[in-house]
C-alpha cells in the first residue's frame, strides 16, 4: 500500500534493494571462500579478501541511509520496524562479510601443507548456511514468516554439524600432534561457518519482527516460538 | 465483592467513561457508537484524520458542544461515575472539574493575576492570601511563574503566544480540576514553546488525567501514555502509545500513523 508521500515510497525501495544488493554480495563472498577452501585455491581467497571492503562500504551507506529515514522521515508502525531492522541486518550481513575474509585467511594459512582428510562435512555445513542466508533474505523480500521461521530451525542442523567436525578433528589430533596446527585452523573454519549461520538466524528472527511486531530472539523456534 | 462494589470499583479506576455516544451536528452524526475508558492520571492522546470526531467526542466530556445549535447526543458518558447529561448536573460544577485548554490561547483581556483568579473568584473566594496562593502555584505547575512573576499586574496580552498558552494552562489549573481536556494546545507554537507545552504536560499527568487532541503524530507520541485512533466518527482502536506507533492491531490505524492511503 502506497504512502500519501511517493518519495518516501521510493526511499523505503531503495532501501530495500540496497540491502538485497548488499545480501548478494555476502551471499557471493561466502561462496567464494568455501569453493577456495575445497579447491584449495589461494588466489580466490586473497580476492575474496580484497573484496571485503566494498562490502564494508555499503553497510555504512545503508546504514547512514536508515539514519537520515529516521530522522527526516519519523517512520511509524510497519515503517519504523522496517527500517530499525534493516539496521540490524545489514549489521548482520557484515559481520558474515568478516568471517568469509577469516575463512580465506585460514585457507591461506592451511595451503602449504598438505590436505588433512577429504572435507565432507564442512562443504555439507556450509550449504546449509549458505541456504539460511538465501533464506533469510528471501524471507526479508518476501515478508515471509513462515520461510523466517524454517531458517530459524535449520540452524540445528548445523550446530549438530559443527559438534560432529569438532569430535572428528579431535580425534584426528589426539592420534597424531601433526596435525593440531591444520586441524585447529579446520575447525576455526566451521566456527566461522557456524557463525555465518547464526548470524542468518537472527536476521530471520528480525524479519518475524519486522512482519509481526513480535520479538522471537533468545525464544525456542521449536516450540513454537 | 458485591456486585455493587465491584461496580463502584470500576468507576472509581475509570476517570472518565463513554457508553455507546452517538453525537449528531443536526441531521449529520458526528459520533457511532464510541464506547471508550479514560485512564485516571494519565495523558491520552485523540488521533485521527480531519473530521473523525476526536475534538467532537472531546468536547462531549465537558458539555462545550451544547453551544452549537441543533446538536444531540445519546449514549452515557460518566465522569467518576457522576452522569455528564443527566437533567440537574450542574454545568459549572462540571467545568471546573474537567477543564478545558483550546487550539487557540484565549486570556482574558486582564492582568496576569486576575485571569488565574478569575475563576476561584467566580466561585466566592475573596481571600487575598488564598488567592495569592493558588495564583503563584498554578503558574508554577504551569511552567510559568519564572516568566511572570514580576508582572503578575500586567496584561496577559503582552505575554507571548506560548506564554498565553501556558497561563490558559494555569487558569484552568487554577480550579482544580480532576480532567483536563486539551484541544490542539500546541499547534499553533513554535518547537520551543511546543516542547514547554509538551513538558508541563507530562509534569502535570501525576496529578490530573489528561486528554490531547492532536494533529501531530510525533506529539501524541511524545508525551502520551495511551492513545486513541478514530476514523469517520468510530473509534478504531486504543491502546498504549507505543503499542500504536509501534505496532498496532488495526491495519486502518497502521495506515494512518505510517501515513499510507488504499
Amino acid at each position: 500500500m502506497p504512502h500519501y508521500n511517493k518519495y518516501f515510497d521510493q526511499e523505503l525501495q531503495d532501501l530495500k534493494e540496497l540491502v538485497l544488493k548488499l545480501g548478494g554480495m555476502v551471499e557471493e563472498q561466502v561462496s567464494n571462500a568455501i569453493i577456495s577452501l575445497t579447491d584449495r585455491n589461494v588466489e580466490l581467497a586473497r580476492e575474496t579478501i580484497k573484496l571485503d571492503h566494498l562490502i564494508n562500504k555499503l553497510e555504512v551507506e545503508i546504514d547512514e541511509k536508515c539514519i537520515d529515514i529516521l530522522a527526516l522521515r519519523q517512520p511509524m508502525g510497519p515503517d519504523l520496524r522496517f527500517v530499525t531492522t534493516a539496521i540490524k541486518i545489514i549489521d548482520n550481513l557484515e559481520r558474515m562479510g568478516d568471517m568469509a575474509v577469516n575463512i580465506c585467511e585460514r585457507v591461506i594459512d592451511i595451503a602449504a601443507e598438505p590436505r588433512l582428510k577429504a572435507y565432507l562435512d564442512i562443504p555439507r555445513m556450509a550449504d546449509i548456511a549458505k541456504h539460511m542466508l538465501k533464506g533469510c533474505l528471501d524471507a526479508f523480500v518476501t515478508r515471509n514468516t513462515d520461510l523466517a521461521q524454517k531458517v530459524r530451525l535449520e540452524d540445528d542442523m548445523v550446530d549438530a554439524l559443527m559438534s560432529q567436525i569438532f569430535r572428528e578433528l579431535l580425534s584426528f589430533m589426539v592420534e597424531d600432534p601433526h596435525t593440531i596446527s591444520r586441524a585447529t585452523r579446520i575447525m576455526f573454519i566451521a566456527k566461522y561457518i557456524e557463525r555465518i549461520a547464526d548470524h542468518a538466524t537472527n536476521i530471520a528472527e528480525m524479519v518475524i519482527y519486522m512482519v509481526e511486531g513480535r520479538i522471537v530472539r533468545h525464544t525456542d523456534p521449536e516450540a513454537g516460538n | 465483592m458485591t456486585a455493587m462494589e465491584q461496580v463502584v470499583n470500576e468507576i472509581d479506576a475509570v476517570a472518565v467513561i463513554a457508553r455507546n455516544v452517538n453525537f449528531y451536528y443536526g441531521e449529520s452524526q458526528a459520533l457511532f457508537d464510541i464506547s471508550i475508558n479514560i485512564n485516571p492520571k494519565q495523558i491520552t492522546a485523540f488521533i485521527g484524520p480531519s473530521g473523525c470526531g476526536k475534538s467532537t467526542l472531546l468536547r462531549c466530556f465537558n458539555r462545550m458542544n451544547e453551544v452549537i445549535l441543533g446538536t444531540r447526543i445519546t449514549g452515557d458518558i460518566l465522569i467518576r461515575g457522576t452522569d455528564v447529561y443527566k437533567e440537574g448536573t450542574r454545568l459549572e460544577t462540571l467545568r471546573k472539574r474537567v477543564g478545558m485548554v483550546f487550539q487557540k490561547s484565549n486570556p482574558f483581556p486582564m492582568t496576569i493575576y486576575d485571569n488565574i483568579a478569575f475563576g476561584p473568584r467566580m466561585r466566592g473566594l475573596k481571600d487575598k492570601a488564598a488567592l495569592d496562593e493558588i495564583v503563584e502555584r498554578s503558574l508554577k505547575q504551569s511552567d510559568l511563574w519564572q516568566e511572570v512573576k514580576d508582572r503578575l499586574n500586567r496584561s496577559a496580552m503582552e505575554l507571548s503566544g506560548g506564554q498565553q498558552q501556558r497561563l490558559c494552562i494555569a487558569r484552568t489549573l487554577a480550579n482544580e480540576p480532576e480532567i483536563i481536556l486539551m484541544d490542539e494546545p500546541a499547534s499553533a507554537l513554535d518547537p520551543i514553546s511546543t516542547s514547554k507545552i509538551e513538558e508541563t504536560i507530562q509534569e502535570l499527568r501525576n496529578y490530573y488525567t489528561i486528554v490531547i487532541v492532536t494533529h501531530n503524530l510525533q506529539q501524541a507520541a511524545r508525551c502520551s501514555d495511551y492513545t486513541a485512533f478514530f476514523y469517520l466518527g468510530r473509534l478504531v482502536e486504543m491502546d498504549t502509545t507505543a503499542k500504536i506507533f509501534q505496532n498496532p492491531s488495526q491495519k486502518r490505524t497502521e495506515d494512518y500513523i505510517s501515513g499510507k492511503f488504499g
